[in-house]
């Protein structure tokens, strides 16, 4: 008898007091109420930072350059040389696209805000802390050991939490990353402890993509030369156009993807680099406490560890409002 | 003089059908408080009219008074142990506000539970490499259809809280939040108390009128 009575209160149809809740929008995800300034598409799944432009032509060029080598240069390569260089570029092609894709659609690592409770929990914290002394309130900073080294832990006002090592705020986005590297505008995100393996394999795959357009444009601009001694024939200006593209832009993505193999086979972020957070210079005894001590671990952690997952429950549906009520009662 | 203990059932709803482990607490319920049994003794009496159509109407009151019964008194905020790098591990140091609720080995045991858990799913070895090779070659496209370890794992943290919280932290007023709702950042602990405890004499008698029904 009893137990019937508690199912009825469990099911959420004929009870009154589930209706205020069904009628609040049942269909409501968290996404919708995110506090930083991220966009979002396909109902929570896929999220960018507001700015979004500058993604669009990164987007552009790399689908141009490589429509432009597939349209001028690959019927020939293919019929004069071999038919597995469409085959290798088209590769190459696919898996800078998705891997450029899921850098910029993904959750970089965003760390979601306090909880007020959390929050007040925290501040009471910090007035113990400090005490109630003095008129201008003491920075907060929390200094932790991490391996033997001291870190000093920020608090974000923002967030109002206190920072996890190696997370920073992104002035962009308004939220704090973890393991933050960079906010890049080129793919629309925040580079961050989730998406960089993503980003790190972007930009490889594009170095090499860009430097096999341009070495096979080239060898297509030269062996329509010399063959043209033969039949009067010209270069399209397709090819000429590529290879402006890919000649400016080689440079600096081979220089971009050099600088971070040297930062994953030393565990850091571009962040800690430019502050030089754990350079010589800072202190004799100065080192980082993330490096597993040797490049190759180091590079598998990067690359191949763990991919852990997104905290801000984008998709959850905000059913949590019911609050959880354990109820007293005198046992019989 | 009544033994008084909490008893509680609690319901949980899946937020969406695909991430099963996403599950919080939606509301805890508890055998009929003080309040209704009292009620209930009253209208056997004859105090109240015992009409069917009526059921409806205090069976709303009865929910009403459920829900005041018991009111979140405090939260504990379990941090982060950064001691040993980055990887996800919680401070096993017992918080003071739980000292009259619960046993301290029993609070300790469920902390170092979840971080054996955690850092079974963060554990760099043979099969997190296979997986990250994978899903290398196929420029990660294969996590759209394939769950990650990690999320296997928040999946079994997610039922060993939901099974601690029916056993262990609920009959004692306590509820634990899983972590990943907060961000990894902390277990939240809440602490209830009951708000009419107060009539916990007048309860006593209406007891027996209940379960005579």
């Amino acid at each position: 008898m009893r137990e019937c009575e508690y199912s009825q209160i469990s099911t959420r149809s004929s009870t009154p007091m589930e209706t205020p809740y069904k009628k609040r929008t049942p269909k409501k995800r968290k996404w919708e109420a995110f506090p930083g300034r991220n966009k979002f598409y396909c109902d929570g799944r896929i999220m960018m930072a507001k700015q979004t432009g500058v993604f669009y032509l990164t987007l552009f060029l790399i689908l141009v350059t490589c429509g432009l080598f597939f349209t001028f240069d690959c019927p020939f390569l293919a019929l004069q040389l071999t038919p597995i260089i469409p085959v290798v570029g088209g590769a190459l092609f696919l898996f800078v696209l998705g891997t450029l894709l899921r850098t910029s659609f993904s959750d970089p690592g965003v760390l979601p805000r306090a909880t007020p409770d959390e929050a007040a929990d925290l501040e009471r914290q910090i007035d113990v802390a400090n005490g109630s002394t003095g008129y201008r309130p003491p920075p907060r900073t929390k200094e932790i050991l991490i391996n033997g080294q001291t870190v000093k832990l920020k608090y974000c006002f923002t967030c109002k939490i206190f920072r996890p090592p190696r997370a920073s705020h992104c002035s962009l986005c308004d939220n704090c990353v973890e393991r933050f590297d960079h906010h890049c505008p080129w793919v629309g995100n925040c580079v961050g402890r989730r998406n960089y393996r993503f980003f790190y394999m972007f930009i490889l795959s594009l170095s090499f993509l860009t430097i096999f357009i341009f070495a096979f444009v080239i060898t297509h601009i030269i062996l329509r030369k010399w063959l043209s001694f033969m039949r009067q024939t010209h270069t399209p200006a397709g090819c000429v156009l590529a290879v402006v593209v890919c000649f400016f832009s080689v440079w600096s993505i081979v220089g971009l993807s050099g600088f971070h193999t040297y930062l994953i086979s030393s565990n850091q972020t571009t962040n800690e680099d430019i502050k030089g957070s754990w350079s010589s210079k800072r202190g004799k005894d100065n080192f980082n406490p993330y490096s597993y001590g040797n490049i190759v671990t180091n590079c598998c952690a990067a690359l191949c560890g763990p991919l852990p997952p997104s905290e801000t429950l984008n998709r959850q549906l905000f059913t949590d409002r019911l609050i959880p009520i354990p109820v007293l009662f005198i046992d019989p | 003089m009544v033994k008084i203990k909490y008893k509680c059932k609690i319901i949980y709803e899946k937020h969406n059908k695909k991430s099963a482990n996403l599950t919080t607490p939606l509301c805890v319920l508890a055998p009929p408080p003080l309040f209704t049994l009292l009620k209930r003794f009253q209208r056997m009496q004859g105090f109240f009219p015992t009409s069917t159509d009526g059921n409806m109407a205090t069976e709303f009151h009865n929910l009403q008074e459920l829900r005041h019964s018991a009111s979140l008194a405090n939260k504990v905020f379990i941090q982060r142990d950064y001691s040993e790098g980055t990887t996800c591990k919680f401070q096993t140091k017992f918080p003071s506000e739980l000292e009259s609720r619960i046993e301290r080995t029993l609070f300790e045991d469920t902390v170092k539970t979840l971080n054996n858990f955690y850092a079974e799913a963060e554990k760099i070895g043979g099969q997190s490499y296979l997986e990250g090779c994978l899903a290398c070659v196929t420029a990660y496209l294969i996590f759209l259809c394939m769950e990650t370890r990690y999320e296997k794992v928040l999946k079994k943290i997610a039922k060993y809280i939901q099974e601690q919280n029916e056993k262990i932290y609920a009959p004692r007023g306590l509820l634990i939040t899983d972590p990943i709702e907060r961000g990894m950042r902390v277990i939240e602990i809440s602490i209830y108390e009951d708000r009419g405890s107060s009539s916990s004499s007048s309860g006593s008698s209406s007891v027996s009128g209940s379960t005579a029904r």
